[in-house]
Order: C-alpha cells, then structure tokens, then sequence
C-alpha cells in the first residue's frame, strides 16, 4: 500500500476538491462549466473501456449517448416513468444496440472498424431525423413536471446535477478501476496490442471485445440519460451527432486513451480549451473560436501525441521523426 | 413509374456520384500511401468551392476557366498541409492521427466562417447553365459537365499511377514503405506528392460543384461522409474502387429518395457499406 499511496492521496484531494467546488465557487456559469466537465469526463472514461483498452476506436459513440437521452426522455415524457428507471433502460438499450453494433464491426480492424462505427452512429442518427415518434428533427422538449430527485429535474440550483455527475463519474472511472485490474482488463490489452498471440492462447477475442462494448455503451448510455435531465431538450443534432462521436473520443485520446485517469485529465484540458476559446473569442459569429480551438488540436496531436497523460508517465512512448529517406527520387 | 423516370433518376443518381467519387479518390489516395485518414478532406472542397466562387465575384472568371488555377492552388493547400502537420505525425498512433486531422477540419471550418461568414453563396451564372437533353431524358449542364470532369479526373490519376514513373513511385511507397525506401524512392516526396494530389482532387471537384451547389463553410461535411463511405466500400486505397463505389452510392441514393423517403437515403447508403463490409471487410477492390 505504501508504494501507492502517492497515487491514492492525489486522488483523495482530488475528490475533496471536486466535492467543495460547488460550495466554493457559486456562481452559476462557473458550476455549468463543472458540470459540463464532468459529464465530459464521464463519457470519456466510458469510452476508454472500449477505444482505450480494448483499442477499438469506435467514433459512433453518440448513438448510446442518444439511446440512454431518447430512452429515458421518451420513458419519462410518454409513460411518466421516472429517468432513474429510464436511464437504467436506456443503459440496457444502449448495451443491446452495442452487441448489434459489434456483432459485424468486430471483424473489422483499426480504420475499417473505425469508419463502420461512423456509419452506425450515422444510421441512428438519420433514423431519429426521419422519426416522427422519435421527434424527428425537432426533438424533445422535457416538462418540468416533478421536479426533486424522484423526477430527476432541479430548477432551484445546479447543485444536485454536479453532484449526480460527479457520482456518475466516479461509478464509471470505479468500473474502469474494476476492469482495468480484472483478468478482463489483461485480456483487453492483450487482444489490443497482440491479438493473434491473445488468440492462440484461447482468448475469445470476439467474447472480450463484446463485454468491453457492453460496459463502455451502458455507461455512455447513463451519461446521455444525465445530459437529457439537465438540458431538458434533446435533438439529434445534440445528442446523437458524430461530431459528439468524435468528441468523446477527443477526450479520451486526448488524455491518453488506456489510462484510468487520462479521459478525465482529458476532459479537463478539452473544455477547459472549449470554454476559453469561446469566451475570448466567441460571440463574433465569425468563427475565431473555432480557429484557435481547432488549432489547438493540431499542435496538441502533433507535440503530444500519447495524451496529457504523457506528460506524467514516463513509459508513454515518445514521438518518432519520420524515417530519412536512404537515398533521393528520382 | 415510366422507364424514362427511373433511368432519369438513374443517371442523375450516377452524374452525381460520379463527383462524390472524386472527393473519395483524394482521401483514398492519402490513405492508401499513408495509412491516414483525413478527416478534413471535406474542407479541402469547401476551398476549391470557394476559390471557384471568389474568381467569379471579385473577377467574373467562370469557374470553369479557374479550374486549372484552383487545382495548382488546392495542390499546394495539400502540399502545405503535409509539410506542416501530417509529416510530424507520420508514425504517431492512430488516435492521434485522428485528433490532428480532425483539429485540421474544425481549424478549416473556423477559417472560412472567419474570412467569408457563414453565409451561403453560389456562382449566380456560368458558362455551363443550361441543360442537355439526351434520347429524351434531360439533365443539367452543370451536372453533366461535373460528371464529365470528375471521369476525366479520375481517368487522369489512375493513368498517373499506372503509366508514370513517379506514380510508379507512388504506388511502391503504397504498397511497402521500407522496400520504397531502399529502391531509392524518397517517402516524404511521395507523402507529400500523394496529399497534393489528393487535395487536388477534392479543389476540381470544388470548382466543377461550385457551378451549381452553393458554397458555405460547413459545406465539406456534406460530402465527406459519403466519400468515407465510398473508400471503406471501394477498398482502403483503391481508386477504381472508389470510382466504381462512387457509381453505387450515387444510384442507391437517389433511388432511396425516389422510392422510399429523401430522409432515409442516407440509412440506405450506409446500410449498403455495412452489408459490404459484412462479406468483405477489405471493401469491394480493396486487397485483403
């Protein structure tokens, strides 16, 4: 215990410091921008499970994201049901579209894999838009009915969103945490760094991938079932867009993908960037946000390509120069 | 439904994917030398559309007769880009590769709303306004001449690979890198040549689309899924494949609007590609 205790005291402020800064910082802007943190955070570590140490980078993941808002959104709105039940059914229907999802896009590897999970994320998104059940292009507006915790809608203060996020955050790094350090966890990395190795010692790629998906597409489920109960409107274009796909794996990659604590890092530095860039130089309309965010990227991918989280580790591999060319041509 | 309405829909379902095919052929070039995908390709259009309609309102060139100077352009847009971004992620991860051509495409975006607002714009009149009327079906100029272009294209970059010396070059680079290297041929040239080329692709398209489809900043996002689409089905580097996928998805998808609902020809598109990649996971020329 002794050798980690570094680590575990680090998190333990960390935690402290997460629960007092609502209290300590009051005003409402700054506890959006905490909320929105952590609810990108969360979405990042859910999608680690599955692009981080399974390496399958999935750039659909707004399609669970959407299933656990339209899930509990239509439970809720249709039914009267309560969004703690609907966002447990959202993560169920977010899981099953997931094996859906798998069942074919497994066999594809690296940028094949990649681009069909575009296309799924895609899919559901157009279908959405096509639906009139589903609200179609216009989307939802959620009541503000009953509001306290059973209805899940807070109107008084942003307080409980935080602290409901903060929890969902740490139930799913805790998930992570469980399967990063199970026998689930090596497998994952073994069929992500050596999968015919990991296959000719008998591990059901296909079995370890599926279980990884299962887990990364609930929780990403619940995290869309948080956004819809405090956005109160969902649309596709917020919810089930593939610029959310890519942004959730942003944060991810951004932290350093395989990590337990990079997506959160990640998710930090991303909105961190987002919301600055947007109060220094948003508002214009003309797109100067857009150009310094976007520029931001490119430097970070290009000067720190494994991650923030690189900057900790020393292991984390370093950037390699493009190979010299031997001799000119022609 | 009358024969000539179906084979109306038909060949303008093929006319234009015939242009989406040339947008595919850039990215699928890239990726077939690189093992990169570049998700900014789409705004590699979006300039070739805008240098197209700037000409014409600052200078009343048609687009057509700026078509020879908004390809030099976008090649050296392409060129540029590698030189400054894509050479220092050569060998990085793919994830990072990913994160860096996607800050490309939203630096890309945030430019042009920056330079030209959001605004849409369109070339108001050209020389290629009009339309043609073929064994009784009617299709617009600008459609056709595009269509036309884009074959031409096409025609011209696969007989670069196969007939040139340097497209030879290319082509090795493609295939194995080290052996490429130890024959002489200089990677980074051929990295650079195949994003020139690649972007210059997407800048004729730009300049034969901007004849009749407006222009706007986010206008690349329109396409760029559909040519992802097009590589993934054609094959990861196959630029037949791409042209022949092109053909496909233009057909479906217009069949899909015609016989189903406009809504849902996209579901149909990438159905399609899911069911392809189901059987053959390389794409259709794709090599396994």
């Amino acid at each position: 215990m002794t050798r980690r205790s570094p680590a575990l005291a680090l998190a333990l402020a960390g935690l402290a410091a997460a629960v007092a800064f609502p209290l300590l910082a009051t005003k409402v802007t700054w506890q959006n921008a905490a909320i929105l943190m952590l609810m990108t955070a969360q979405l990042g570590v859910a999608w680690n499970i599955l692009g981080g140490y399974a390496g399958q980078v999935s750039l659909g993941h707004a399609a669970f994201f959407g299933a656990g808002a339209y899930v509990s959104t239509l439970l809720s709105v249709k039914l009267g049901i309560s969004p703690w039940l609907g966002m447990g059914a959202g993560a169920v229907v977010a899981a099953g579209l997931g094996v859906l999802v798998g069942t074919p896009c497994f066999r594809l590897k690296g940028h094949y894999f990649a681009m069909a999970t575009i296309a799924v994320g895609e899919i559901v998104q157009a279908v959405v838009n096509g639906s009139d059940a589903l609200g179609g292009a216009v989307g939802f507006n959620l009541p503000l009915g009953e509001t306290g915790f059973w209805g899940f809608v807070f109107n008084r203060s942003k307080l409980p969103y935080y602290y409901i996020a903060l929890g969902l955050l740490l139930a799913t790094v805790g998930v992570n945490w469980i399967v990063n350090r199970s026998h689930v966890g090596y497998y994952l990395r073994a069929i992500k760094d050596e999968p015919d190795a990991a296959r000719s010692l008998g591990v059901s790629l296909t079995r370890y991938k599926m279980i990884a998906m299962i887990l990364s597409a609930g929780l990403t489920a619940m995290g869309g079932t948080l956004y819809a109960q405090k956005e109160l409107f969902i649309d596709p274009g917020s919810t089930l867009s593939t610029g959310l796909s890519i942004k959730i794996a942003l944060v991810a990659i951004l932290g350093g993908a395989g990590t337990l604590w990079g997506p959160v890092l990640g998710a930090v530095v991303l909105t961190a960037i987002e919301e600055a860039t947007r109060i220094a130089f948003g508002g214009t309309g003309r797109g100067t946000d857009l150009v310094v965010y976007g520029a931001l990227l490119v430097v970070i991918a290009v000067f720190q390509p494994s991650g923030v989280m690189g900057l900790f580790t020393r292991r984390a591999p370093r950037p390699v120069a493009p190979p010299e060319p031997e001799a000119r041509f022609p | 439904m009358t024969v000539e309405l179906l084979l109306q829909t038909l060949l303008s379902g093929v006319l234009f994917g015939l242009v989406y095919a040339l947008v595919a052929i850039g990215l699928t070039l890239i990726f077939g030398v690189m093992d990169i995908v570049n998700f900014a390709h789409g705004e590699f259009l979006m300039f070739g559309m805008y240098a197209a309609f700037w000409g014409f309102a600052l200078w009343g060139l048609d687009p057509i007769v700026t078509l020879p100077l908004t390809t030099l352009l976008l090649f050296g847009v392409g060129v540029a880009v590698y030189r400054l971004v894509i050479r220092r992620i050569t060998d990085a991860p793919m994830l990072s590769q990913i994160f860096a051509t996607f800050g490309l495409m939203i630096f890309f975006r945030g430019l042009a709303q920056y330079l030209w607002k959001p605004d849409f714009r369109s070339v108001d009149h050209t020389i290629v306004a009009g339309k043609v009327a073929f064994a009784g079906l009617q299709f617009g100029l600008p459609q056709v001449v595009a269509a036309l272009g884009a074959v031409a294209t096409t025609a011209a970059v696969w007989a670069f690979l196969r007939f040139t010396r340097l497209g030879a070059a290319l082509e090795a680079t493609a295939a194995d890198k080290e052996a490429a290297a130890l024959m002489g041929i200089d990677a980074q040239k051929m990295f650079a040549l195949a994003w020139g080329i690649g972007a210059a692709c997407a800048g004729v398209a730009g300049a034969l689309l901007a004849t009749y489809y407006p222009v706007f900043p986010e206008v690349g996002s329109t396409f760029i899924l559909v040519a992802f689409v097009l590589v993934a089905l054609g094959g990861f580097g196959s630029v037949v494949g791409a042209f022949w996928a092109g053909i496909l998805v233009g057909i479906v998808e217009v069949l899909g609007g015609f016989l189903w609902d406009p809504a849902y020809k996209m579901v149909l598109v990438l159905s399609l590609y899911l069911i392809v990649v189901w059987f053959r996971p390389q794409g259709l020329m794709g090599k396994a």
